[in-house]
């Protein structure tokens, strides 16, 4: 269905990307936000708190992350899209709760703007090393769905399409921005509500005494209907193992239900959710993987290897999870070696190489994060992965 | 063409509005591609500070500022630090009341002009990036003052768009009129 267009800003701004994400998240419906300010992100709460009385929001700034996490999940059982901003240390804190989330399947959109870590570490300062912690950071097996925007305009479509993917799928969703993106400003277009695609989660409308919160009904793929507090329908949710009445059943054949399920209502999806965008990869012989801001810096690595005569093009990540495993299978058969770029030690490289299983060499122009590549350094790797 | 811009003073001194403003012509009013970096954490709070415009023709991949060729500089400290990387034949425009030009070798002529002293005329010295900005658009051609006009409304507080585009105005009017003869005039220290 269409946008609500009282929370769309439609026309031409020039707006950081973290404004440019509240505004994908007022674009997109959300109409809740529990958060704990931190740097890099704080700019995105600011901007909702202004923004969300004039929609009839409601804005909550929260004791701290934990907390902020439990609410969005209580907003979104409630009927609202929910929302909730941080950084590296606040994510580390939302971990537990997140996978609540996977867990009762339950829409809202987590926004990471993410600076360099461990800890503290760099607070003003870009990283991209919250890469791994928004797939695997919670305990148990579950599967998440993240984005990761390189621009402004980015900031504003794929905050929306995170809402509607969380919608769709019932499954937290993550937009892993960086200081950069966040922090840059450039136009950004915002369509007229009108030419806005919005999804909104399917509900149950059956009769009362017949509800299953987790019955998959033939079709869905994979997601249950659901229903929102106050409608009138009696459910249960719990983080326990559960059965289709949302009960907990803790045992080794529901867990294996559950838990496949989970994933499968993900990577069984895979295709419909992951998003990429390729840059003359046709007859290149080396790949650069990339995402976020390192796949701008690598974009000037790439023009002066082209100048130098090199045979490259570049696969930018705009779905990190679920991995493009698909995609990269492909490319890996064809080229004679893949680069990854990204500001951290080593991350989505792992991933890479998982899917590449040997069939091309892979890699790695790693770091520690603080500022981004210098364009010689990825150019220089380019060179010697062309060799 | 890409062109790479660096405005700089102290934190307070409305900078990072002037690297907005400057953005939001270019790429709302003037039909280019603009992408404004900034510095951010204590810098844009009171010492040092600067905001990186990057415009071109095209779509702009690589956001940041290396080798920038026009350098807007109101304080000494920015000057100081930010002039050694004004590309060869850059442009370096001063506020001439708050920075000295101690260029050894002869190579950077400063366009300069007392744009604190103007603003305090119109009453208020905030209003001494505007007076920049007027004379920066005059000056370099990079941005047009049309651009400018349209992008102030909104981006500076209702009740003093008159005044900032009376700033905006006396800069450009004296980037116009008299930036060649100004530039003679200021010594370079050998």
């Amino acid at each position: 269905m269409k946008a609500d267009a009282k929370g769309v800003l439609t026309g031409a701004h020039y707006l950081d990307g973290d404004h440019a994400c509240a505004e994908g998240a007022l674009a997109a419906g959300c109409r809740f936000f529990a958060g704990y300010p931190i740097t890099p992100s704080t700019e995105v709460a600011e901007r909702i708190a202004s923004r969300f009385p004039l929609v009839g929001g409601l804005f909550v700034q929260m004791e701290d992350e934990l907390a902020s996490m439990a609410a969005i999940l209580g907003a979104s059982w409630a009927g609202k899209k929910s929302m909730t901003v941080t950084s590296g240390p606040g994510f580390s804190l939302m971990m537990e709760n997140i996978g609540l989330g996977a867990m009762t399947e339950t829409p809202c959109v987590i926004v990471n703007v993410q600076r360099g870590g461990p800890s503290t570490g760099l607070p003003t300062l870009p990283g991209q090393q919250d890469m791994m912690q928004a797939r695997w950071g919670s305990h148990g097996d579950y599967e998440i769905i993240a984005v990761v925007p390189n621009s402004p305009q980015e900031c504003f479509d794929l905050t929306i399409e995170a809402f509607n993917l969380s919608e769709k799928y019932r499954v937290p969703v993550m937009v892993m921005m960086d200081e950069c993106v966040g922090h840059m400003t450039e136009r950004v277009d915002i369509p007229a509500a009108s030419e806005l695609e919005v999804y909104n989660r399917k509900l149950y409308d059956g009769p009362k005494d017949q509800y299953l919160p987790y019955k998959v009904e033939n079709g869905n793929g994979q997601v249950p209907l659901m229903a929102n507090a106050g409608d009138g329908y009696r459910f249960h949710i719990t983080g326990l193992t559960h059965d289709e009445r949302g009960y907990p059943a803790m045992n080794a054949e529901v867990q294996q239900q559950c838990v496949s399920r989970l994933m499968d209502k993900i990577t069984g999806n895979a295709a419909d959710i992951c998003r990429y965008e390729e840059h003359r990869l046709k007859g290149a012989e080396v790949v650069v993987v990339t995402y976020g801001i390192s796949s701008r810096v690598t974009m000037r690595a790439i023009e002066l290897a082209q100048a130098k005569g090199l045979s490259v093009g570049m696969f930018r990540l705009i779905t990190a999870w679920p991995f493009p495993e698909k995609r990269i299978k492909e490319l890996a058969e064809k080229v004679k070696s893949l680069v990854m770029v990204e500001l951290n030690m080593g991350q989505m490289v792992h991933e890479l190489e998982r899917c590449v299983a040997g069939r091309a060499k892979v890699f790695l122009s790693p770091h520690a994060g603080g500022w981004v590549h210098d364009p010689d350094d990825i150019l220089k790797l380019i060179q010697e992965a062309a060799k | 063409m890409r062109t790479e811009i660096r405005f700089s003073g102290l934190g307070g001194q409305g900078i990072i509005l002037s690297g907005i403003l400057s953005g939001k012509a270019a790429a709302l009013f003037g039909n280019k591609h603009a992408t404004m970096t900034q510095s951010f954490g204590p810098e844009a709070r009171g010492s040092a500070c600067s905001a990186q415009l990057v415009v071109s023709d095209e779509k702009i991949f690589y956001p940041y500022v290396t080798r920038p060729s026009i350098l807007v500089a109101m304080s000494q400290e920015a000057y100081q630090k930010f002039s050694p990387d004004l590309a060869e034949n850059g442009i370096l425009i001063i506020d001439e009341d708050l920075v000295t030009v101690n260029d050894t070798n002869g190579q950077i002529s400063p366009l300069a002009i007392p744009a604190t002293r103007f603003a305090e005329g119109l009453g208020n010295r905030i209003l001494a990036n505007l007076v920049m900005l007027g004379f920066f658009s005059a000056a370099t051609e990079a941005i047009s003052p049309d651009s400018f006009k349209k992008a102030i409304p909104g981006s500076v507080p209702e009740r003093f768009l008159d005044l900032n585009m009376q700033a905006f105005g006396r800069g450009h009017s004296y980037g116009t009129e008299s930036a060649a003869e100004r530039t003679r005039q200021i010594r370079l220290k050998a």
